[in-house]
């Protein structure tokens, strides 16, 4: 069974000009002990989308759904009390700036035991106890001493990993990270992803990663949902979409790739921007700057169809007999 | 339009930067009674980069891409070592040199939010360098603008127009742009793309080489991306606190690094296809403090191959292969 289910999920928000809808229909599942990648660039919804499973959409925004389940939950239909009882607890969220997720006034120590202090309880030496286990888990050297520590006194893949501590403290079912390792250096984010991966399958926790960054969802995830513009586009496992796209965006966003382009002089750039927000065109979302547009294209939104393993927002796609 | 903006400055191949043996030291005091420390940010730095070509440095944070590109373009003096800029010296003491050099020598930041004024439209910000180094009147200005925008693939009516109205990509445009409207010879882009979309930074890329072409132009390039780097970069020179570890032709240095620093970072790179990921042999811990950096080779205390010599013997930088490189094992680690 699907651990999270979302079936039509849209967030839309009030603003002066009027409601604008930065997440439209979007579909994902996600199994026990599955890694989802979520690529797509900026605007496309991503954050947004996570953010309403947490339930950490802004004031000013309206999140429907057709069905939000997590583990036979419908999350649509649960008080905020019982709410908050599977947010930080079955279902918790590590973000990107981990310098700025941090607090700056409080210990490293008094963060970690927050979150095991709310939702399961114990004494202070057990809450100690275990945050020290934690900090261990997820590689901090000298633990002990770590916990009395201030976030400025450590570095940013520091901090990420006491963020992903903090996370995984009352050991959720479903770890969503959102851009985990973008401000990262490269060895660091590698470290960090090994890190990730080693929890998820120790734990058999599902992992959503949300990311810009094509490698590395190509090198963790099982499956892969690519965004564009509040839509999920295409939709497939990891390894055959990364080698034969369906949609003309995700074949348009490899081939920009400087690592697919070796020995050409340009890169085969896709032409024009996202849309904004207020601005979605008519018909399919990326109709104005796809290469194989075409009449129909122009005249509907298309549906997300079923193709080889997975599902593609596109009337026609790429490699289809 | 575009011929007419900017004649080709010097030919392809005069020596842009010489630098020698450069370096950059900031004293700081740690307090009454703990006396002074030194950073080494850069120290002994040696290359020569000619008009038409790219060198890229790269290194994590804390290497000293930036203090490099702080003491390339003027911002601050070297301590130590020579800097020439088209063969004249801009630290002589002749003000008027360093001034004229100065307009040399323009730069890209990273943050194209952070780096345009949102106060001041697009036009009075592409003209500014134009008021502060020539005698040029308004309507010169003006059409040197224009023209500029049209270089960079912006439209006329883009002139009127402040920062805010426009998206991560177009505002790098402008930024560069604005760069060259003093036909510099020089460009240090500090990380031009990183904080841009995959498909604007092949646009942005792919403007960049055409400009390059057309203006003749020299490009120090930092970033930390190596597969841009890849892309755009003739000549690599890859840093590690401070000091030069590995430095030659890209091919090289990509196929077949001789430094465990270099190999430590392509491997570290996520790849889409999987054939071309390597054996991810991860590099421990994290970079060590520059005020404290390790005695021997700096990064013998992450390096995967280090014996008992590389923590006493300082390795110096030697040809192998085709390239430098500042490793005592380099012909047994081939890659």
């Amino acid at each position: 069974m699907a651990l999270l289910e979302i079936k039509n999920l849209s967030v839309a928000f009030a603003t002066h000009g009027g409601e604008v809808r930065a997440v439209e229909g979007v579909d994902l599942t996600v199994d026990e002990g599955q890694v989802l990648g979520i690529v797509g660039e900026s605007g496309s919804g991503k954050s947004v989308s996570s953010l309403a499973v947490m339930g950490l959409v802004a004031a000013n925004g309206r999140v429907t759904a057709d069905r939000m389940s997590f583990a036979g939950h419908d999350l649509m239909k649960l008080g905020p009390r019982q709410r908050r009882g599977i947010t930080g607890r079955d279902v918790a969220m590590i973000f990107q700036e981990p310098m700025t997720s941090l607090n700056p006034c409080f210990t490293v120590g008094f963060q970690l035991t927050e979150g095991l202090r709310t939702h399961l309880g114990g004494s202070r030496q057990e809450l100690r106890r275990r945050a020290v286990e934690l900090l261990d888990q997820v590689g901090i050297p000298d633990p002990d001493t770590r916990l009395g520590a201030f976030p400025h006194q450590l570095s940013g893949g520091m901090c990420q990993r006491v963020m992903i501590a903090m996370a995984i403290a009352c050991n959720p079912r479903l770890l969503i990270a959102d851009e985990p390792t973008t401000a990262l250096d490269v060895t660091i984010q590698r470290q960090i992803l090994e890190l990730l991966l080693d929890l998820q399958r120790k734990r058999g926790m599902a992992l959503i990663l949300i990311t810009h960054n094509m490698g590395v969802v190509a090198e963790t995830a099982h499956r892969v949902a690519v965004m564009y513009a509040g839509q999920v586009v295409e939709e497939r496992p990891a390894a055959e979409l990364f080698r034969h796209p369906r949609h003309p965006y995700t074949a348009a966003l490899l081939e920009a790739l400087p690592e697919r382009s070796a020995g050409q002089r340009r890169l085969p750039a896709i032409p024009g921007m996202v849309p904004g927000l207020g601005d979605r065109p008519e018909g399919c979302l990326f109709n104005p700057r796809c290469g194989r547009v075409r009449d129909v294209c122009r005249a509907a939104r298309p549906p997300l169809l079923p193709t080889d393993g997975g599902a593609v927002r596109c009337l026609l796609p790429l490699g289809a007999a | 339009m575009v011929a007419a903006l900017a004649p080709k400055t010097g030919a392809a191949g005069d020596v842009v930067i010489e630098a020698v043996d450069l370096k950059r030291h900031y004293d700081i005091r740690r307090g009454l009674f703990r006396g002074h420390a030194t950073v080494r940010a850069v120290d002994g730095i040696s290359f020569v980069l000619a008009a038409g070509r790219t060198l890229a440095i790269v290194g994590e944070s804390g290497s000293g891409k930036s203090t490099l590109a702080r003491v390339v373009t003027l911002i601050e003096p070297p301590s130590g070592g020579t800097l020439k800029l088209m063969g004249r010296e801009p630290f002589s003491g002749d003000a008027t040199a360093q001034r004229e050099l100065r307009r040399a020598v323009q730069m890209v930041f990273q943050d194209p939010y952070g780096s345009l004024n949102p106060r001041r439209k697009v036009g009075a910000i592409l003209e500014e360098p134009l008021i502060i180094n020539t005698p040029m009147k308004a309507a010169e200005r003006r059409k040197r603008a224009l023209a500029m925008l049209a270089a960079v693939n912006l439209r006329p009516e883009h002139y009127n127009r402040y920062p805010h109205m426009f998206s991560g990509g177009q505002r790098q445009r402008i930024a560069i742009a604005r760069a060259l409207m003093l036909n510099p010879r020089l460009v240090v882009a500090d990380e031009p793309v990183s904080a841009l979309d995959i498909s604007i930074q092949a646009q942005v890329l792919n403007l960049m080489m055409d400009l390059q072409e057309q203006f003749n132009l020299a490009y120090l390039f930092i970033s930390h991306d190596l597969s841009v780097v890849r892309h755009i970069a003739n000549d690599v020179l890859v840093m590690y606190l401070g000091r030069p570890v590995e430095h030659g032709p890209k091919e090289l240095l990509f196929t077949q690094p001789r430094h465990p620093y270099t190999m430590a970072l392509l491997a570290a790179t996520p790849r889409v296809d999987p054939g071309q990921r390597i054996d991810p042999q991860i590099v421990k811990g994290e970079l060590p403090s520059p005020l404290n950096p390790p005695k021997g080779c700096a990064f013998h205390t992450r390096c995967p191959f280090a014996q008992d010599r590389c923590k006493v013997d300082v390795p110096a930088l030697r040809t192998v292969d085709g390239r430098l490189t500042a490793c005592h094992f380099a012909e047994q680690i081939a890659g």
